[in-house]
């Protein structure tokens, strides 16, 4: 199963132009506001019509403009999550779940009300209205009505982005759930580099109706050249890791591709896959081994590109492992210990800088 | 309370519900088409019909009146071709009067359910489209329940508006004893007569009852509706 779009389309101040394929897995459509983010997720479910290019799932033409398929957005079966829930106000929370059960695709599996309710944690509400339900309960609602409705894929437009940091959390994990046990694709828009990089396994990044880069997660988000698009605070790269030991004293050790991290502890289970994002500015480069520090977590590696921006920092790429680290230092820093490419350096990552929201699983 | 309606005056009234009632059930129907096409849709000659609908509520009733006897009477375009093709008769009948009720009526109630649907957030229609609703369904399963209320006060408006249409019915259908004398038109008559004040008077009565009534069942079903977009 995979997302092919080509199109392009007139906006108010520039002109749309992308190309991208969306794998299986969650892939992230980044960019700012009104880089046309949800022109093009609306163009994917059918609800606008782009002016020219085509769209393809699985192989189908949903829309070409060259052979005139405009397939209808009932009958594109795409389940789609919009930002402000959109439940049905006159039908109840058990109602808006089937409601697209009936008008599904025949002869597909589909998982039941009672799965999805539970996976949602949302068995509770059945009964309810949604002039009733909190934020973050009705959007894992508009989550189980998409789900339920069989969808060949699902479409997300920041579905997070109205709620309050408390109601994200509650929400983040479900969708990590999702992603993981369900095999469906999903393309999810978000403006947030925070959530992409606990959610999306592909990532493309949007500016100004064009595609700047496009590709795994990992290294989109630790390639020197996007920091500018990430924002100097937001850049940072994204490691595979997974849980090896809970230590008594309140730390849980992970295991990246580069050596070990230590967390304050973390309430997951040993053996489960995770991913930690590092933040470019919670890094310390140094030549040596240091010695004498607090930090616990030092990974040590090999200068792949150095990037200087406008301001006095440079963007430093270090290839620990498999895995590449992004460091932002200042450009003295960088002159002083006369880094270059290929040169061999220890980063120095203060275990506090993982924050807890940046911990995702899958 | 038979022998408080003399025969005549029944008579007056029993037409009348029954003009009246025809004439919602055959233009609700057409009634919430316009008023979603007017609410929804951008199309060519949108003013004009907007226009059309709205005529009879700013022509004279009389005007109104003669239009329909030139174009339904039986020498009129239409007329002639309904009654050789249907046998289908207004002119001087029954069903005239319920026509006339329904064309003034018409523009009540495509404006209440105008508001109605306006009401309704368009994304509901298209997330229900994405669950792979087709336009029909959508309509039926989401806009429909969401401005039945507002249908439901638009037909009591127009019912109550039909039920007091004089000039139009009158100038088209005349005023004949059980056929096309309705309430308004008997109470004219009684008028017109030494001695018909008191028949006139309950006449009157019961247009101001019908008239409340079908006022506050409206308002009621209004507020209901507001409730139920609102998601209560």
């Amino acid at each position: 199963m995979s997302l092919h779009v080509e199109i392009s389309h007139p906006l108010a101040d520039f002109t749309l132009n992308v190309a991208f394929d969306a794998p299986t897995g969650i892939t992230a459509l980044y960019g700012p506001s009104g880089t046309g983010k949800t022109t093009v997720i609306n163009a994917v479910s059918g609800l606008l019509t782009p002016q020219k290019g085509h769209i393809s799932l699985s192989g189908e033409s949903l829309y070409d403009s060259d052979s005139r398929i405009n397939l209808p957005v009932h009958k594109r079966h795409l389940g789609y999550v919009f930002q402000d829930g959109r439940l049905f106000p006159h039908l109840s929370v058990r109602q808006n779940l089937t409601y697209g059960q009936r008008y599904s695709r025949p002869n597909v599996e589909s998982p039941s009300l009672d799965d999805v309710a539970d996976l949602l944690d949302i068995t509770g509400l059945l009964g309810r209205r949604p002039g009733s339900l909190s934020g973050g309960e009705k959007q894992r609602v508009a989550i189980g009505r998409a789900l339920l409705s069989r969808p060949r894929m699902l479409l997300m437009d920041e579905p997070l982005a109205a709620l309050d940091p408390a109601r994200k959390e509650e929400i983040l994990p479900y969708l990590e759930k999702m992603r993981d046990h369900t095999r469906i694709p999903i393309l999810y828009v978000s403006h947030s580099v925070a959530e992409v990089a606990r959610l999306a396994t592909w990532v493309v990044v949007l500016e100004k109706g064009r595609v700047a880069m496009s590709g795994p997660a990992e290294t989109v988000l630790s390639d020197p050249a996007m920091v500018h698009q990430l924002g100097l605070r937001e850049a940072g790269a994204v490691l595979p890791a997974s849980i090896i030991r809970h230590h008594a004293d309140g730390l849980t050790e992970l295991q990246v591709s580069g050596g070990c991290l230590f967390l304050p502890e973390m309430d997951r289970p040993v053996g489960l896959q995770t991913r930690v994002r590092v933040l470019a500015h919670d890094i310390i480069l140094s030549r040596e081994a240091p010695k004498g520090l607090s930090a616990l977590n030092i990974l040590s590696g090999d200068i792949t590109a150095i990037r200087a921006g406008g301001g006095p920092g440079v963007i430093i790429q270090i290839k620990c492992g498999e895995d590449h680290l992004l460091a932002r230092i200042t450009r003295r820093s960088a002159d002083a210990m006369a880094l270059k490419p290929g040169d061999h350096v220890y980063a120095v990552i203060k275990s506090v800088s993982i924050a807890r929201t940046d911990i995702g699983t899958g | 309370m038979t022998g408080w309606l003399g025969p005549e005056e029944w008579q007056a009234v029993g037409l009348s519900l029954k003009v009246s009632l025809w004439a919602i059930a055959l233009s609700l129907p057409p009634g919430i088409f316009i008023a979603y096409a007017l609410a929804r849709w951008e199309f060519r000659g949108k003013q004009v019909l907007n226009m059309l609908v709205h005529l009879p509520l700013i022509l004279p009733p009389v005007v109104t009146g003669y239009l329909l006897l030139l174009t339904f009477g039986r020498r009129g375009p239409l007329g002639a071709w309904l009654y050789e093709t249907f046998d289908l008769v207004f002119a001087f009948r029954w069903t005239g009067a319920a026509l006339a009720a329904a064309i003034m009526a018409f523009p009540l109630m495509v404006r209440a359910i105008r508001l109605a649907i306006e009401a309704v957030d368009p994304k509901l229609e298209q997330a229900a489209a994405t669950l792979g609703a087709s336009r029909v369904q959508v309509f039926s399963t989401v806009t429909l329940p969401l401005i039945l209320p507002g249908v439901i006060a638009g037909a009591v408006l127009g019912f109550a508006k039909a039920m007091g249409e004089f000039g139009a019915t009158i100038t088209f259908v005349s005023n004949i004893p059980g056929q096309t004398q309705t309430l308004p038109s008997a109470i004219y008559t009684f008028l017109q007569v030494p001695g018909g004040e008191t028949a006139a008077l309950r006449l009157v009565l019961v247009s101001v009852f019908v008239a409340m009534t079908a006022l506050a069942l409206s308002e009621i079903l209004a507020r209901r509706a507001a409730k139920r977009v609102a998601g209560g």
